[in-house]
């Protein structure tokens, strides 16, 4: 766990940039720090690694005050990922990746060998390591960055916006596999980001900050989306928050029946009972089967989109189990916002 | 302007110039032994002063000013000032050459360190490395083709300008040009001044193809 307990940064122009904070991040969660450039929130992510010293107060990581540890030491156990990587241009993947490991003495077999095994876990392929850094797209790069991060298994990784650079088709793999990843190594993250729809896809808790570094609110993403605390939260949530509250609930709970027949269009299916398209006499409309573990913002689209409103269910191997009416799907979608209006 | 090529053409091919003691060969060595032992001194100099100014980011005004100091400083006039204060000795030359190799190792070293992009630094901090482990892991080897640079840059001005040595009664390939115009032997000016030009572009070249050949899998 990391606890701020009020703490306080002025830089020495005079701007502060991180005021009174008292904020805790629980242990093997995910806390997303939101808010407009200059909010203090890549501060308050640096100062828990010291790369930044608070003017007062006390940060504590797994309960012990992190200026009273030796700043070098504290950060090989603390995982570190910036925007543009910051890959060593000068060492091969393998190497950067093995760069904490080094720090603390393993031996460079080891180091290596460990290095290798990320190279796996973050999804790249083995010969990748041989490779420099510049000979990687930028997504293989933030990929990289975070294997080094992860190398000598620390319990906390701090995340500076690590994928506010690269394109969004990109990015939304790099959140899949950062979701993964975590489900299997339950870390105490801190992620940056000014991305709302990001910090809603990754965050167990959102921090929304204020220009002069004032914490908001902090709150589970479906609270902060029911229950903004003022109008900036608002604002910085945007028009559709109600929507995007829909993308935190899943298909799973949401009924189905069978396929309706006779009617104007008929649904398609194809090889395995593989849903393939809407069918009328006169033309086709193509579809997006849907699986359980799809968001009801998803099954929204799907069914506005759908010529009966009607969206076609899927198991994990995408053979039909059924379909949902555009009816039931509005019923959960009100639901989910009275449940987060209970809930907050 | 014929007949002085033509003499110029037989000097430099002759067995009889090339050796002895007032041989081209022993020239070229003694020339190239007081460059090259200059521009040690001025790395061993220069080379700390860049690092520090970069690493540190403090005293970058130094730095910068001294690149045209450098190009200010009148050598010749240096060697006379030493050679009055401290008498007859290579200890003028040796100043003066330093002096002149100093500015360029120590503006290069310290524009290679700031060439060193910031979120590399930021990371290698980040990741743990002390100071010093920062210093020569990451920016010093980054910094390395630009370093490499004012080293070749300062040797090839060290190597023009050792002809000095001559002035003040020593050998290199000075002494053709300094010998040659008290005997008002053209040929000789001539053929002294080819040489050290020779020997300049030969060393440049022969350094930048090292260079790329050791750092030939950097990005531009």
């Amino acid at each position: 766990m990391i606890q701020f307990d009020a703490v306080h940064k002025r830089f020495p122009n005079g701007t502060t940039a991180v005021h009174d904070l008292t904020l805790e991040m629980p242990e093997g969660g995910v806390t997303v720090l939101v808010g407009t450039s200059g909010c203090g929130k890549t501060t308050t992510l640096r100062m828990i690694n010291r790369m930044v010293e608070p003017t007062s107060g006390t940060i504590r990581v797994g309960g012990r005050d992190v200026t009273r540890q030796d700043a070098a030491e504290l950060r090989r156990s603390i995982g570190y990922v910036i925007q543009q990587a910051g890959l060593f241009p000068h060492r091969t993947v393998l190497d950067n990746i093995a760069t904490v490991p080094l720090l603390l003495g393993w031996n460079r077999k080891k180091a290596r060998a460990r290095a290798a095994e990320l190279l796996q876990t973050v999804g790249l392929a083995a010969d990748a390591g041989r490779r420099y850094p510049h000979q990687l797209s930028g997504g293989q790069q933030q990929r990289v960055g975070v294997a080094r991060a992860l190398a000598a298994d620390p319990p906390v990784l701090l995340m500076d916006e690590p994928f506010g650079a690269v394109d969004p088709v990109v990015r939304a793999q790099l959140q899949d596999e950062l979701l993964r990843l975590q489900k299997e190594l339950s870390k105490t993250i801190v992620f940056v980001t000014h991305d709302i729809d990001e910090a809603v896809r990754l965050g167990d808790q959102i921090a929304v900050f204020r220009t002069g570094g004032h914490l908001v609110q902090c709150a589970s993403p479906a609270e902060l989306l029911a229950r903004p605390a003022d109008d900036f939260v608002a604002d910085f949530l945007g028009a559709e928050r109600g929507l995007k509250l829909l993308s935190l609930k899943t298909l799973a709970d949401v009924p189905y029946g069978p396929a309706p027949e006779g009617g104007a269009w008929t649904l398609v299916l194809g090889e395995g009972n593989r849903p393939l398209h809407w069918a009328s006499k006169e033309t086709e409309i193509p579809l997006r089967p849907l699986k359980d573990t799809d968001s009801l913002l998803a099954a929204l689209d799907e069914s506005v989109a759908s010529p009966t409103g009607l969206v076609a269910r899927v198991d994990a191997d995408g053979v039909l189990t059924g379909v949902t009416s555009r009816d039931d799907i509005h019923e959960h979608a009100g639901a989910a916002h009275s449940e987060a209006r209970v809930a907050a | 302007m014929y007949e002085l090529l033509k003499n110029l053409g037989t000097w430099l091919t002759s067995g009889a110039s090339w050796s002895g003691s007032d041989g081209i060969t022993h020239r070229l060595a003694e020339h190239l032994q007081y460059s090259l032992l200059a521009t040690l001194i001025a790395a061993a100099i220069g080379l700390p002063i860049g690092l520090l100014i970069g690493h540190t980011g403090k005293g970058a005004f130094l730095a910068i000013n001294l690149s045209s100091f450098g190009r200010a400083l009148p050598t010749v006039g240096l060697v006379v000032l030493v050679f009055l204060a401290g008498g007859l000795s290579m200890l003028p030359v040796y100043v003066a050459l330093v002096a002149l190799a100093v500015p360029a190792i120590v503006t290069n070293t310290y524009a290679g360190m700031t060439a060193v992009d910031p979120d590399v630094r930021d990371a290698a901090r980040g990741q743990g490395m002390r100071g010093h482990q920062v210093l020569f892991q990451v920016e010093l080897p980054l910094a390395l083709p630009l370093i490499m640079t004012g080293l070749r840059l300062a040797l090839i001005q060290v190597v023009a300008t050792a002809t000095i040595a001559a002035y003040v009664s020593f050998g290199g390939l000075g002494r053709y040009v300094f010998d040659g115009l008290a005997q008002r032997d053209l040929v000789q000016v001539l053929g002294g001044a080819v040489l050290v030009a020779v020997v300049a572009v030969a060393l440049d070249l022969l350094l930048s193809g090292l260079q790329r050949l050791l750092f030939r899998h950097r990005t531009a």
